[in-house]
């Protein structure tokens, strides 16, 4: 704020006071007037006191009347109903709350029983298909080693029997042979130890 | 005078009424206390009558009414001073409408008349004196004598507590009186500056004018300051004079 402006300022109030001190007195002046006529200033006018009490007694009576057996017991009794209300929801709130915490706890555990026997039946289906499974193949493969072994005996019976032929095979031949060669006689017995001979 | 700054604390007749000689005319003053305590209390009771359990603006506006006077009561007096809630409550209602009533224009204010507002002192006065004895018997004159105070002391500080006791209902009335009788005066004097400068002037006066204008404009907002705080004020220190009627020894 500038000098200038302030010296405006406390100009300006200094006119209003002037004014305002002219103006009361003036009407001081006037109502001084007036009270030739019906009397002074007005609030220290005492001819309407008697009328100003007797109203106030009476309405402000009234208004304390009402407020004493109307206004403020029902407002209190709103706030009351309010406060009343809202403790009850609050302990409703937390009992709904110790609830559901309940409820999560109780979901949690069988969640976690549930995963636990997931988890058994689980372990005991493939134990199950394991020893199916172990069980066929041992069957698969001693049915196999059976088969083996008989075609094994078979295929000794036949190589047996073939060994067998070899040397009157190998008689035959040889008498054929030497019937053509020589074509002389010679014994079977002479050939078979000959045959015999050749094979060792 | 159209704008005699006093003529607004004129009280006029409407139904002239006298008993044995003594003037109990209704008055605009009547007037303007029936039409406070018939707003006030149609107010309160109306926007109420719904007892909502969520307020509405205008419930909420009643509620808090009643809030802001129990909690000034309760820190001033304590619980034990509940039982002059609706005394307490009566009261700032009752000034603080009389006196935004005050503030529309061509209105009457109950409240610039000290008859009023000493009526309503001495009506605190009296409760508090009646209930100090009655509640305390001889000992509410403890109120008078300090604890503490060394022999010699007494009689001067018992002679200073009960002249300043008895100061009390003159400060209480005086307070709300001066300051709406000194609130509207001025008021009405700067608005009525505008009007004598743009009569004596003509333009010229009509420009210089908006400065008691502006004037007029922060004066108004002032006044419903004011307004608000000398029913704050009378109510607060009721509570207060209660507190001593209820706890004399300090």
């Amino acid at each position: 704020m500038t000098a200038n402006e302030r010296g405006m300022i406390v100009r300006s109030a200094a006119a209003a006071a002037l004014a305002l001190s002219s103006c009361l007195f003036g009407g001081l002046a006037t109502a001084a007037e007036a009270a030739e006529g019906s009397g002074e200033f007005p609030p220290f006018d005492s001819s309407t006191f008697a009328s100003q009490l007797l109203w106030l007694v009476l309405t402000f009576g009234l208004f304390y009347y009402l407020m004493a057996k109307v206004a403020l017991p029902r407002i209190s009794d709103i706030l009351e109903t309010r406060s009343d209300r809202i403790a009850q929801d609050m302990d409703e709130a937390h009992r709904l709350k110790e609830e559901s915490d309940a409820a999560i706890a109780a979901y949690e555990q069988e969640l976690a029983e549930a995963r636990n026997r997931a988890h058994a039946i689980a372990q005991e289906a493939r134990d199950a298909s394991k020893a199916e499974a172990d069980a066929q193949r041992a069957t698969l493969e001693s049915e196999l080693a059976e088969k083996i072994a008989d075609a094994e005996a078979s295929i000794a019976k036949v190589r047996e029997a073939a060994m067998k032929e070899v040397g009157s095979i190998a008689e035959d031949t040889t008498s054929a042979i030497v019937s053509e060669l020589v074509g002389g006689r010679i014994t079977k017995a002479e050939i078979a130890s000959a045959v015999k001979e050749a094979r060792g | 005078m159209a704008n005699d700054p006093i003529s607004q604390f004129q009280i006029s007749k409407i139904l002239p009424l006298e008993v044995g000689g003594i003037d109990i005319s209704f008055t605009n003053s009547s007037l303007f206390m029936v039409a406070t305590v018939g707003v006030s209390a149609a107010f309160l009771i109306l926007t109420t009558s719904g007892r909502g359990l969520v307020p509405g603006r205008l419930q909420s506006v009643s509620e808090m009414c009643y809030e802001f006077v129990a909690d000034l009561l309760r820190e001033s007096a304590g619980s034990e001073g509940m039982k002059f809630f609706p005394l307490v409550f009566s009261l700032f209602v009752f000034i603080l409408v009389a006196n935004l009533f005050g503030m529309f224009p061509y209105f009457f204010t109950v409240t610039s008349h000290i008859i009023v507002t000493a009526a309503l002192a001495m009506l605190v006065m009296s409760v508090v004196v009646f209930y100090g004895f009655y509640k305390n018997g001889l000992g509410f004159l403890k109120l008078f004598v300090p604890s503490g105070v060394p022999g010699v002391l007494v009689p001067l500080i018992v002679l200073i507590e009960v002249m300043s006791f008895l100061s009390r209902p003159i400060s209480l009335s005086v307070r709300l009186f001066a300051n709406m009788l000194a609130g509207h005066i001025t008021l009405k004097v700067f608005a009525g500056f505008i009007i004598m400068l743009t009569g004596a002037l003509g333009v010229g006066g009509a420009i210089v004018s908006i400065l008691p204008l502006a004037f007029t404009i922060a004066l108004t907002a002032l006044e419903f300051l004011v307004s608000f705080l000398q029913a704050y004020v009378f109510a607060i220190l009721t509570c207060m004079y209660l507190n001593d009627a209820i706890h004399p020894s300090h």
